[in-house]
């Protein structure tokens, strides 16, 4: 019974031995040998000599000698092609037999043998094989077709098994379905452009009625296919999740996460204020943290899986921190794991928790781990504001632990710290500075020497402090000597005159006795800074720096979205693309999300998509007038990328740079405020668009350009200053202020975008929510440059009023979603409602006075104006250049009586009697209208409007 | 898809090897023994990379099985092939050792063949595969008895024979729960907690029966309580629970279950699992463990854990055993217990306390003195958390079977007749209790409500340990600069001038 002793034969005669065994006229004695032979072959002794003898076994009836027999042919057919042909009669007659076992055995088996003059026999059998009246069979044949294209793809091609394969996507049984699609899955990719899956509607109907019914493994192979799909519209997207999701019970966890992959990616085409988006977010959540209870293998794959979906939509696990605590028993893997999640879910409402267990954590034995949980205790620091004080106090405690690798790494974090937020912690410095004996890590160096640079003015001995690290100079790692000569030099402008000879000394280490370039240039750049200008150099040197942003880790957005796309592979468990680790044509395929349908991301107008590097080009040179020539230089020096001018709307901020510069300005320009560049880049198209009226946020320029309304265009409508509509507090360093306004017949929203973060943001976009009137964005918003810190872009965007109704309280009241590659935020703004007064809002005067009478007086309001110092004409010229327009004007008692009419763009109509008492500031204004709740909004417009 | 499967044992001897694609060399098996088997440091992950090659492994006991790929396979699906295969494997012959491996590749190659086909895994049911692959060697079938192999293999219903039958009709549920805890350091504060369990069924049944699961899921019972106030009024008197989630074996309908939340099946013959489920609210907590730890000086330790059995005095809890770690440096130790017997276990570093059984609503404690020897190691231990194993009769997290209804309209047997037999054991998962020594402050914290409560032997045991603290006050006040200490002194200095101790507490008088 025990097979064990085959492994054991070691004599010197043993093929010799065996030969003759396999040649014996005794079944037993046969397979006995052929036993021999597989133990041999796994151990990896080469008995390839012995291949005819056990090709000469293979016709037998008994199944289990002819399995044996099989398995040594495709270990060594591609060694002995030429006696491999023997074989072929063999397979071909088992393709015949009665029993479906027999018949799936060989023609599974003659995949498996690559020898080029076999595979042509294996084609006759293999069509038979797919038409079988066995579904194991045709299961087994199906494979066989991913098999021989491996093999010889043309081959495939040729005889047609594709068409075959794809109609087995019909089968009556769910096993075969489920093999035709991993092998045309299989096939499909390293065909990137055919169109061999052909994914249809119908397709995937086929499919997803397959999926209830077959086994696990099946069930994976669907759904990954199924991610590969591209629904049409949100509502096929929403009834394919609807199928999919009961998968999320399942007890394989595999299947589990290519449910999750599938519904990830088919969300991404889900309207965000749909119903079942947000059940479908909660259903997620439930089954990733299943996962967790899996064997850790598998709990590995689902944590980096789950580190992905975090980064993509915090919102599904935000509530789920607990299940992230790491176990004692854990294995380290996990452990490493689960800490990357919790520094990604850790928010205000957690952070105590968190950083109980991150203290906890912080006194394990396994230094990765002890070191990685350090680390966290400053990113919650940095993410979590209001959390500083204490991690920061946690930290000290953990640096008088005086554990080598702890305290390096507290000092690492600490000097993050500082850059979050600077002047507020620098009492710890005296702390730290007893710990820099210690420091052996050149990330832990660097960051103390950076701190003592920085903060030198505080620390007494600070040239002591940089002297001692001098001395090893030529031995430290690169990067510590990038931060010591840096260092020095904010020492040296810091207190001049002590530090003459030390700043001396570094530049000439630096620059003379050193090979690497990085170090040569940049002590170059700073003694000539230093030379030629030291106060120039302590304003680039001793630059206030930009705050650092929470989220440093987070991979790359298009990278991730390539990723989420590749959840359950092992791509997703590297978190690198599948071309990185994969060899060949394979992979190289990049998957994307699809793009949200009846959002404004999907570029519906090419011109408005155009690339935006190509806008400069399109400039026609002789636009630019003569103080133009200046910009263009400016433009040659290549200081700020072109902003976007796809829309004709202008912004203000371009004519502000212009008016600066021509104001004298340049100095202050080439004096390193290079913050400033973006405006100027931009400048060179406002000159062509000068005529156009202006955002007045300054007075003086919308003077230089009223000129337009003047000439009765009724178009210098009054415009709200700008307030701010998102401080940058709330979204992550990203400030957004703007207005609205209406310009020629197009309400337009202009919007000034600040990126008060660190990190280079891309990728916006812009939604509204349903509201009262309809706005909506009629262009997407194009920001053609990538927003860098510190930059200020202005855009104006389009609106039209065709979107979705939805009655809005107040009335005026937009909420608006702006998305950047860092995350979506969310704010409300009210919009002045003289936006919507339409051209065409003159009514005649009969149809005036009958409409008048028409309106009920119950809906009739008064209201005072005070304050208002203008006589009736200019009263009813400012108006009218708002499209309130004046139909009769009568005298009545010494009074002006103004009656006026405006027209909104959903066509109601607001009629209105302004009272004017000839030297008093205080109007009257009676309104009438059928829907009597816009009348506040029309007086706060009136107000705006004679005030201003 | 999967390249290539190998086991090795121990040392990195290659078992069982098997390559199904072209990609994968025989130096792979090689690459992988000499840079996991034989790697130096601990594994840091399961899956490794090597040249472009990807390993994907498991250990039971000290065999390895590896799965090897180059392409970017379904991760999940490669582990959860792997531990199918230990499945199918332990179902054949038994316990995954290198000797039944050996005394077993034939059979293994044939499975190996049989369940992954290029790479893709295929139907891995035992059922099915035990009825034609066989350590006994193919019998010669019939026709039909050919055909109905291959229909259930590839059937929709793989996982169940047609025509079996039984004189009696009998199936056996099994709850089985275990609970998880983790407990702050001061035995107060529950960390996380959650009950995962799985309900384990065996069948013996004829035919194809349907068969429904009800339990007291809370979604349902409050679905059905709208429906007729009669179910409401039955249904008041038992509790339901929420379930976090659940997973199901394949025989059940999921579509059925995400639209009409009922478990609906046709079961597999003989023991299988049905569901897996999770629970994290309103679990009853069996036992609490209440740690105090002090450190006498450098080279002594005084340990005092007290347990509570924390559910109905009719219950019993069996086979308890609580596990206290122990430094490293341990020299001897002194065990004093209540109840049960207790153990300094050397090889192991801990002290290990067992309990037979114990009633519910009892409290039990055990106390210790840990001698260290003195050391320059500066490396720190880590300090384990105390673990605690037990079993009790019921479900923690309160879940209850409702009903099991079996239906087979062919043959002639109902409901009634199907002998059902139901079991309920609670067993510990992870159940931790951290430990760190009391900081004195923290106790101080409490004071209020410790005074209060001087009737419980543990808080009462902790003041004691005040008590001392006081004594050596001294010590304390040299410790004065420490803002922690300090501020605690000054605190229990206040507390002791306006607290009277209560007169429950006659050893406390100052």
């Amino acid at each position: 019974m025990t097979d064990s002793k085959y492994f054991t034969t070691t004599k010197k005669g043993e093929i010799f031995e065996l030969k003759a065994e396999l040649n014996s006229d005794k079944k037993e004695k046969k397979k006995e040998a052929v036993k021999k032979v597989i133990a041999s072959m796994t151990v990896g002794k080469d008995v390839s000599a012995l291949f005819p003898d056990v090709v000469n076994c293979m016709q037998t009836d008994n199944l289990e000698l002819k399995k044996l027999v099989y398995l040594y042919l495709m270990n060594y057919a591609k060694s002995q092609p030429d006696m491999a042909i023997m074989a072929v009669n063999t397979f071909v007659k088992d393709c015949e037999d009665p029993n479906p076992l027999i018949r799936a055995l060989a023609v599974r088996t003659m995949g498996c043998i690559r020898v080029d003059k076999i595979t042509e026999y294996l084609c006759e059998p293999l069509r038979k094989c797919l038409k079988d009246e066995d579904p194991y069979v045709r299961k087994t044949a199906a494979v066989c077709v991913a098999k021989l294209h491996d093999i010889n793809a043309q081959l495939v091609e040729d005889q047609g098994f594709l068409d075959t394969l794809k109609d087995l996507i019909s089968d009556s049984n769910p096993m075969v379905v489920a093999n035709a699609v991993a092998a045309l899955s299989e096939i499909a990719e390293s065909h990137p452009n055919s169109n061999l899956l052909d994914l249809n509607p119908q397709s995937i109907n086929k499919l997803l009625t397959a999926l209830n019914e077959c086994t696990e493994w099946g069930q994976i192979f669907i759904l990954d296919c199924l991610a590969n799909y591209t629904p049409r519209d949100d509502r096929e997207s929403q009834s394919i999740c609807e199928r999919v999701t009961p998968r999320l019970s399942h007890a394989n966890s595999a299947v589990v996460l290519s449910a999750v992959k599938v519904l990830m990616k088919f969300m991404e085409m889900l309207p965000k204020d749909l119903d079942y988006y947000g059940t479908l977010l909660k259903k997620l959540a439930p089954p990733l943290v299943t996962l967790l209870s899996a064997e850790p293998e598998l709990q590995y794959v689902a944590l980096r899986n789950i580190n992905l979906i975090v980064q993509k939509r915090p919102e599904i696990l935000k509530h789920e921190m607990k299940v992230f605590f790491v176990k004692y028993n854990d294995p380290i893997y996990v452990k490493l794991e689960k800490l990357d999640i919790m520094i990604r879910l850790a928010s205000q409402a957690n952070i105590a928790q968190v950083l109980a267990e991150l203290k906890e954590y912080a006194t394990e034995v396994d230094v990765d781990f002890v070191r990685k949980a350090v680390r966290a205790i400053g990113r919650c620091a940095i993410k979590v504001e209001q959390s500083a004080e204490r991690c920061v106090s946690t930290l000290l405690d953990l640096i008088q632990t005086k554990v080598n690798y702890v305290v390096q790494e507290a000092i690492v974090v600490i000097k993050d710290i500082f850059r979050k937020y600077p002047n507020k912690y620098e009492s710890v410095i005296a702390t730290l500075c007893e710990n820099l004996d210690s420091l052996d890590e050149p990330e832990a160096r660097a960051a103390m020497i950076w701190i003592v640079g920085e903060y030198a003015e505080r620390i007494d001995n600070a040239d002591e402090l940089l002297e001692s690290f001098l001395e090893g100079f030529h031995d430290e790692s690169t990067q510590v000597q990038l931060q010591l000569l840096t260092a020095i030099v904010k020492l040296f402008l810091k207190k001049p005159t002590e530090t003459q000879e030390l700043v001396q000394q570094v530049l000439s280490l630096a620059t003379q006795d050193s090979d690497n370039p990085d170090l040569r240039d940049r002590g170059y750049i700073y003694w000539r800074l230093l030379s030629t200008d030291p106060v120039a150099a302590k304003e680039v040197v001793l630059a206030e720096k930009p705050l650092i942003s929470e989220e440093t880790d987070l991979i790359e957005p298009t990278l991730l979205d390539e990723l989420i796309c590749h959840i359950g592979t092992l791509a997703s468990v590297y978190h690198k693309p599948p071309n990185a680790f994969v060899e060949g044509s394979r992979g190289v395929q990049h998957k994307r999300l699809p793009p949200r349908t009846g959002s404004n991301e999907s570029p519906e107008s090419p011109e408005l998509a155009q690339p935006a590097a190509a806008q400069p080009a399109d400039q026609p040179p002789a636009v630019i007038p003569s103080q133009g020539d200046l910009l263009g230089d400016l433009l040659n020096l290549d200081l700020g990328p072109p902003t976007s001018g796809g829309t004709p709307a202008i912004t203000s901020a371009m004519q502000m740079g212009a008016m600066d510069l021509l104001g004298g300005g340049l100095d202050s320009l080439l004096g390193g405020d290079l913050g400033g560049s973006p405006a100027i880049g931009a400048g060179s198209r406002s000159c062509s668009y000068a005529v156009l009226p202006q955002c007045p946020s300054r007075g003086w320029s919308r003077d230089l350009f009223d000129l337009g309304s003047g000439v009765g265009m009724p178009a210098g409508s009054y415009v709200v200053p700008k307030t701010v509509w998102l401080p940058a507090m709330k979204a992550k360093g990203l400030e957004i202020s703007g207005t609205f306004a209406r310009r020629m017949g197009t309400i337009q929203m202009d919007v000034t975008f600040t990126n008060k973060a660190m990190q280079i943001m891309t990728d916006f976009a812009i939604q509204f929510n349903r509201n009262s009137f309809g706005l909506s964005p009629a262009a997407p918003l194009q920001l053609a440059t990538p927003l860098s810190p510190n930059q200020t872009i202005e855009v104006s965007l389009p609106l039209s009023t065709v979107g979705p109704v939805m009655k809005m309280d107040p009335l005026n009241n937009l909420q608006v979603a702006v998305k950047n590659n860092i995350d979506v935020f969310y704010f409300s703004s009210l919009y002045p409602i003289n936006i919507l007064f339409v051209e065409d809002g003159k009514m005649e005067r009969q149809v005036f006075l009958a409409t008048w009478k028409d309106i009920p007086s119950d809906n009739e309001a008064q209201f005072q104006i005070k304050d208002c110092h203008l006589n009736s004409d200019a009263v009813s010229n400012k108006l009218q250049s708002n499209n309130i327009f004046t139909i009769a004007k009568r005298n009545v008692e010494g009074q002006d009586m103004l009656y006026q009419s405006m027209k909104l763009t959903n066509g109601i109509w607001i009629l209105a009697e302004l009272r004017i008492q000839p030297g008093s500031p205080n109007f009257t204004l009676s309104l009438k209208c059928r829907a009597p709740e816009i009348s506040q909004f029309v007086l706060q417009s009136y107000e705006a409007m004679l005030k201003n | 898809m999967i390249g290539g499967l190998f086991i090795y044992n121990h040392k990195g001897e290659v078992l069982i090897s098997r390559v199904y694609r072209d990609d994968i060399g025989r130096n792979a098996v090689d690459a992988f023994r000499v840079n996991v088997i034989h790697a130096r440091q601990q594994v840091r992950s399961p899956v490794t990379n090597i040249a472009r090659t990807s390993f994907f492994h498991v250990k039971r006991s000290n065999i390895w099985l590896a799965a090897v790929t180059k392409q970017n396979v379904n991760a999940a699906m490669v582990f959860e092939f792997l531990y199918k295969m230990c499945d199918v494997m332990t179902a054949y012959f038994g316990k995954i050792s290198e000797e039944n491996i050996k005394n077993n590749f034939v059979l293994i190659y044939e499975l190996l063949d049989e369940i992954l086909d290029f790479g893709y895994p295929q139907n891995s049911e035992t059922g099915a595969l035990k009825t034609f692959i066989t350590q006994q060697g193919i019998k010669s079938q019939t026709k039909e008895e050919q055909s109905q192999i291959t229909s259930q293999v590839t059937g929709q219903i793989g996982w169940r024979r047609e025509g079996i039958k039984y004189r009696r009709n009998e199936l056996f549920l099994d709850v089985l729960e275990s609970v998880n805890l983790l407990m702050s350091p001061q035995g107060s504060q529950v960390l996380s907690a959650h009950v995962s369990g799985r309900v384990v069924m065996k069948s013996y049944l004829s035919g194809m029966p349907e068969c429904k699961f009800g339990m007291n899921d809370k979604i349902v019972i409050d679905k059905q309580g709208k429906g007729t106030a009669d179910e409401t009024s039955k249904s008041s008197g038992k509790q339901s629970i929420a379930i976090d989630d659940c997973t199901f074996h394949q025989c059940v309908r999921l579509s059925k279950f995400d639209s009409e939340r009922s478990i609906s099946f046709i079961p597999p013959d003989g023991e299988y699992e049905l569901m897996r489920y999770r629970t994290t609210k309103d679990i009853i907590l069996p036992f609490r463990v209440i740690p105090l730890v002090r450190e006498v000086g450098r080279t002594k330790l005084e340990v005092k854990v007290v347990i509570k059995s924390n559910f109905k005095p009719s219950l019993l809890a069996q086979k308890i055993e609580v596990r206290i770690p122990t430094p490293l440096n341990t020299s001897g130790v002194q065990v004093i217990c209540m109840k049960g017997k207790a153990k300094y276990k050397a090889s192991e570093n801990a002290i290990v306390w067992k309990i037979k059984r114990m009633a519910g609503m009892k409290e039990s404690q055990i106390s210790a003195e840990i001698e260290l020897l003195p050391t320059n190691d500066k490396k720190k231990w880590a300090r384990p958390p105390i673990s605690m194993n037990f079993e009790v009769p019921f479900a923690p997290s309160g879940l209850k079977v409702r009903y099991l209804k079996v239906f087979e309209p062919k043959l002639n047997y109902s409901d009634h007749d199907v002998i059902k037999w139901v079991r309920y054991i609670g067993r510990s998962g992870i159940y931790e209790t951290r430990c760190t020594c009391t900081p004195l402050y923290e106790i101080l914290l409490c004071w209020d409500q410790a005074a209060s409560s001087m009737d419980s032997p543990v808080l009462g045991s902790g003041c004691i340990l005040l008590y001392e603290i006081l004594l050596c006050w001294d010590q304390a006040a040299s410790f004065m600069d420490s803002p922690v200490l300090g501020s605690g002194c000054i605190l229990l200095y206040e507390i002791l001038l306006e607290v009277p101790p209560k007169p429950t507490a006659p050893r406390f008088s100052v």
